[in-house]
């Protein structure tokens, strides 16, 4: 309660409210810190009062074998995970706590950690969460409550910077490989604004602002985008900018968005050492999606290829007898964890291929991967072929 | 040598001085900074391999990654982290890693809020900056 507290004060909130759920980030190893306030709290007898979830942890609980890094650091993942379990919270290690059945209706006010799910969780739900991270999301979930400040007040909601697509060509507005690439430059240009996209199809679907929202997050601090005729919060234009004019106007030109997709490749000439998708957690659409890609075909001998997702999700895809055919394809489903986080891709020689710009992003610095980002099919493509293959079609004027 | 004064509103209260570092652009604590060396290692980051500990860091905000508050409080323990965060706009993130270490360790990294002009003045030339963050409002002195 004392952080609760401490975090109010830091925002200049008067009063807390009551939150429903929590989505907790902490159990990812980060140092000695993370075991010692985690088990501080279990030591103390604390319980979460509220419906918990957790965000991915270390280690791939139910396929351990994947993990190829320092055994001790292994174990102390692996504690972690244990003390937030123990404390109440959900064993659901996903990333992606939307895809969870019971997730948040419009309106309601949650305290959710991990920048993507807080950035779903508000632009595509229209529930309400500020940025948490590590720490302060377990004790919103032990107190129950959360200062009543940023993102939890209609007034800080409206949108302030509109982002123009209307000289993107259709084509490109209607493939997946858009959205990732435009959030990451809507992230990079925003600040700390709330950013407006006016212009995307009405058509567009739940995983692509997924990813949409996850590139946003990591390249910057966005919590909550609106989406004309798209977002719950944002009807029309008008109704996104909360009835006044835009602070800034950005046009969005093809260009623009070949160099953000440029920079977000590391690796472009290196052979292809393996495939990593599902940054965020792949939902069940995007397995369909996969297997229709792989049509059949094998993934080439000696090239890695990982899918990470959910427990929940992996029970249905197993349901659906695709996980067999997945493994028969020679993909690998990771859970529990993510590809980026911990070291589960075999060391080689080298690019990592990607269709997340999230997994782009943060990949260099934490794996040591070479990285090329590219469209869900050109990564599958890619895989089979064993080598490097770019559609010469996807981007208009390259 | 001349010396300024400007106030602040803080996030985090303690007291703290040392010889600033300004970032240009946000970072991002988890994935962008190591706790182990001090060291700025995000490779699109300007400054990668900036090193920030026994530092005052001066920055607009943070950025990206829920998880920078373990980072924050991981190199605070261990003596990496800067010995105080001076931010253009309130980041929670940083605010809660350097609460939990002030709790867990009783080691003190004050986090401070500046307006546009304070902040703007805050990154000229070699500076030394004293940080003297009480419960609201917080001094920042500065020497050059």
């Amino acid at each position: 309660m004392r952080i609760v507290l401490g975090l109010a004060r830091a925002m200049g909130a008067d009063r807390l409210l009551d939150v429903r759920s929590a989505h907790v980030d902490g159990c990812l190893y980060h140092g000695q810190v993370s075991l010692d306030f985690a088990e501080r709290l279990v030591t103390g007898g604390a319980r979460v009062a509220i419906p918990t979830t957790l965000n991915v942890g270390a280690l791939d609980l139910l396929h351990p074998e994947l993990y190829r890094g320092d055994r001790e650091a292994g174990e102390r993942g692996r504690r972690l995970m244990d003390a937030y379990v123990s404390l109440g919270c959900r064993p659901s290690w996903t990333c992606a706590p939307y895809q969870l059945p019971e997730r948040p209706s419009f309106g309601e006010h949650v305290a959710w950690a991990e920048s993507n799910a807080i950035v779903f969780a508000n632009s595509v739900l229209g529930a309400r969460t500020e940025r948490y991270g590590d720490f302060i999301d377990v004790c919103a979930a032990i107190t129950g409550r959360a200062p009543d400040a940023g993102l939890h007040r209609a007034e800080n909601r409206r949108g302030q910077i509109v982002f123009r697509m209307s000289g993107v060509p259709e084509r490109l507005l209607r493939d997946d490989v858009l959205f990732p690439v435009l959030g990451h430059l809507i992230g990079a240009r925003t600040g700390t604004m709330v950013p407006v996209v006016q212009g995307l199809p009405l058509t567009t679907t739940e995983d692509q602002l997924k990813a949409l929202g996850a590139g946003t997050a990591s390249s910057g601090s966005v919590g909550l985008f609106h989406a004309v005729g798209v977002t719950p919060e944002a009807p029309t234009l008008e109704a996104a900018l909360g009835g006044r004019g835009p602070d800034r106007e950005i046009e969005v030109t093809t260009r623009d968005l070949v160099r953000v997709r440029d920079s977000l490749s590391t690796g472009t000439s290196s052979p292809l050492r393996a495939v990593s998708i599902g940054t965020p957690h792949a939902s069940l659409a995007e397995f369909e999606q996969l297997i229709r890609l792989l049509g059949g075909s094998r993934v080439k001998a000696g090239v890695g290829f990982f899918v990470s997702t959910g427990r929940h999700i992996l029970r249905q895809i197993e349901e659906r007898g695709w996980l067999e055919v997945l493994a028969q394809a020679g993909v690998s489903v990771v859970t529990d964890t993510c590809t980026y986080v911990t070291p589960i891709i075999p060391p080689g020689r080298g690019a990592v291929m990607t269709n997340s710009a999230k997994w782009a992003h943060y990949a260099p610095a934490n794996i040591g991967a070479q990285v090329l980002f590219a469209s869900s099919a050109e990564c599958v493509r890619s895989a089979v072929l064993g080598t490097i293959w770019r559609d010469p079609e996807l981007w208009p004027d390259d | 040598m001349t010396e300024d004064r400007a106030d602040g509103h803080t996030l985090v209260p303690g007291r703290a001085s040392g010889a600033a570092v300004v970032l240009e652009e946000p970072l991002s604590f988890w994935g962008g900074f190591d706790p182990v060396t001090g060291a700025v290692v995000d490779p699109s980051h300007p400054q990668a391999g900036a090193v920030l500990t026994d530092r005052v860091l001066i920055m607009p905000s943070g950025r990206g990654s829920s998880s920078s508050s373990s980072v924050v409080a991981e190199a605070i323990r261990r003596g990496t982290g800067p010995r105080a965060i001076l931010l253009r706009h309130p980041d929670p993130i940083l605010a809660v890693g350097a609460m939990v270490a002030a709790e867990l360790y009783g080691r003190s990294c004050p986090v401070v809020v500046l307006g546009a002009g304070e902040y703007g003045a805050l990154g000229e030339g070699e500076v030394e900056v004293e940080v003297e963050a009480g419960p609201d409002r917080a001094v920042i002195r500065t020497r050059r």
